[in-house]
């Protein structure tokens, strides 16, 4: 049984993003006891999935790392992986939430040799490369996984395949007696930290990411570009493993549009721009990249990057939102419009489109465990009828690392002043 | 040109989006295209069209008055929806169109044998006559649209198709004298004049002021 030791000066974050990561250490740092609660078998959340950072090109296993030995050594902080919250009851300063944590059928003895890997055969798809690629059944989620230890895929258990990964474990990390539980536990703050998803690509319904195999979305390449992704960071197409050179990005995919997503999503246009670096340092002078958008925001100091890549000379910039895609019958997309400079029809044909997706609330209005006042694009106001609960990073705004992780340092204030004032102390 | 325009370009002078927003049914959105050309090429005869919609919103906010209203381009809208369903700020821009010729209409703007507005008349002139559409005599006058040997050429190559149509009581040749109205015709007259006063009446809101 999972036992959680919390009182009502207890903070409790929910999301182990770069967010919740963020304002669950800051507020552990100053003394807080922190409950860290994060639904995925590791910390991290879509920044591990990231390749590189924009506007730097630097690796975000960097600030990953630091912050995993943050939570390693911080005797404050207590993190449940697997776990989601379902009930959230009280007012601020004296709320019990219950989490429902699922099992990993893999304990703490877990040395993350890889041993019970071995053992099985099964294949499954692997959700840290959005379904580009295969995992076994027994699985590190990504080779620098926080808490560094195997998981075992439910769809294996009963089969003859757990009973080999639990005679191949030489630790006796394997528990295939898990069950699911539920635990209950006081806090009395809360900071939701849950973050974003990719807008589901296939409703744009003219850009046809569900007909064609060649019309992937930006998170994808950025697994397609990373050396530990499915293609070992080699820049190939997924209907036939073809050179990707021509590969077209375009921009608003699902943002700023009233049949999808009202707002702007503020990252899309920085991380295509970040990805034509990958396409031009990966062919050099064979790359042929054209970026379709209607304007290009990259604000304040991103200006520079933009010059940069615009300095670039394989890449082309074309002002217009495409009107639809076609495969033509070698499987090339064929990016149908007409420019805005010019008002010239174009239909030009690639290797790979990259639709630049934008970002959309993880957590439905209708899924919150407590009342909570959102706005009209699904995202948590800052207002007083929230009590003690406090959004963090991209639950409160469509914000790039660096924006989301201020306003989580932000959160974690908030929720410190919030247990603070339940306990009566001054500050 | 016609004394109305003459009227109208006095009165809106250098200012043709709030001539458009005034008059133009849908006019008002006109200033909310943000140019991202999806429904230039999602249109379907976009390539027939000498300025693609996108481009017509520019020209208007740019004040090209006579380009835009003697244009060619919003008659060949043939009302497929398309740009309206995929338009990310929800422009009703198949309306503005149909809007932006009614305008031209009014005003006397439209290009010389517009194949859409001649058929459009013929349709209307038909239609008003027994409150239904004549299908005989309106398929009769479209042949015809274009002069007597050319009308004779298309009647002969559609003969078999008018003659299945008969067959299958799809159409009735006696129509061809005079044809039957709707139940209460008078009744579809007054409905059309009613139309008609309210139109006028919100076309003279607007319109151009009283000796001007």
């Amino acid at each position: 049984m999972t036992e959680v030791v919390a009182t009502n000066e207890t903070i409790l974050v929910v999301g182990g993003g770069i967010s919740g990561m963020t304002a669950a250490l800051e507020a552990a740092e100053t003394g807080k006891q922190v409950v860290l609660v994060e639904k995925r078998p590791y910390l991290g959340g879509r920044v591990s999935q990231l390749y590189k950072y924009f506007p730097k090109l630097c690796f975000p296993t960097c600030g990953l790392e630091i912050n995993q030995r943050r939570a390693k050594t911080n005797p404050n902080l207590r993190v449940l992986t697997m776990a989601e919250v379902t009930g959230l009851k009280g007012e601020k300063g004296n709320y019990t939430a219950t989490v429902r944590i699922s099992p990993r059928y893999v304990n703490g003895n877990c040395t993350a040799c890889g041993e019970c890997e071995k053992a099985v055969s099964s294949e499954f798809d692997d959700e840290y490369n959005y379904g580009l690629g295969k995992r076994k059944g027994a699985y590190l989620p990504y080779r620098m996984a926080h808490p560094a230890q195997y998981v075992l895929d439910p769809r294996l258990i009963g089969t003859p395949e757990a009973e080999q990964a639990k005679a191949a474990c030489k630790y006796d990390a394997i528990d295939l007696d898990m069950r699911e539980e539920s635990v209950d536990f006081p806090c009395g703050a809360v900071i939701w930290a849950t973050g974003w998803q990719p807008y589901d690509a296939a409703k744009i319904q003219p850009y046809g990411y569900d007909r064609f195999p060649n019309v992937i979305t930006s998170v994808e390449f950025e697994r397609l570009a990373d050396p530990q992704g499915p293609t070992g960071g080699k820049l190939v197409r997924p209907s036939d493993g073809k050179e990707a050179k021509r590969v077209a990005f375009i921009q608003c995919a699902g943002s700023r549009d009233r049949n999808h997503l009202l707002h702007c999503s503020r990252i899309c246009c920085m991380a295509s721009l970040k990805q034509c670096t990958y396409v031009a340092d990966a062919w050099g002078t064979d790359a042929d990249v054209s970026v379709y958008y209607i304007d290009l925001r990259a604000i304040d100091r991103f200006e520079d990057f933009y010059a940069k890549v615009r300095g670039i000379e394989q890449v082309k910039f074309i002002k217009s939102k495409p009107a639809s895609i076609v495969a033509d019958k070698e499987g090339n997309p064929v990016v149908h419009g007409v420019d805005t400079e010019g008002y010239n029809r174009y239909a030009d044909t690639f290797d790979l489109v990259v639709l630049a997706v934008g970002m959309a609330p993880s957590v439905d209005r209708a899924s919150f465990p407590v009342d909570i006042v959102l706005n009209r694009e699904g995202f948590i106001e800052a207002d007083e009828a929230n009590g003690g609960v406090f959004a963090a990073g991209c639950a409160s705004d469509a914000l790039d690392v660096n924006r989301a992780v201020q306003h989580a340092t932000g959160a974690a204030l908030r929720a410190i002043q919030a247990v603070h004032g339940a306990a009566g102390v001054e500050g | 040109m016609s004394d109305l325009n003459t009227a109208m370009v006095e009165r809106y002078r250098t200012n043709f989006l709030k001539e458009v927003e005034a008059n133009v049914e849908e006019g008002e959105w006109v200033k909310m295209c943000m140019q991202c050309g999806v429904c230039s090429g999602s249109c379907p005869l976009g390539k027939f069209w000498a300025h693609p919609p996108q481009e017509i919103f520019m020209m208007i906010r740019a004040g090209k008055r006579e380009e835009v209203l003697s244009s060619d381009s919003m008659w060949m809208c043939t009302s497929c929806y398309n740009c309206i369903v995929r338009c990310p700020r929800e422009l009703p821009i198949t309306h503005i169109m149909h809007g932006l010729a009614t305008y031209a209409k009014r005003l006397g703007l439209v290009p010389q044998n517009q194949p859409t507005a001649k058929f459009a008349q013929l349709f209307w002139d038909n239609l008003m006559k027994k409150g239904r559409v004549n299908e005989l005599k309106l398929g009769l006058a479209l042949y015809f649209m274009n002069g007597f040997g050319e009308g004779v050429k298309t009647a002969l190559k559609k003969q078999k198709l008018g003659m299945n149509m008969m067959k299958t009581g799809r159409m009735n040749p006696m129509e061809i004298l005079g044809g039957h109205a709707v139940k209460d015709l008078s009744g579809f007259q007054k409905v059309i004049q009613k139309a008609q006063e309210l139109e006028d009446a919100r076309i003279a809101q607007h319109g151009a002021r009283q000796g001007a």
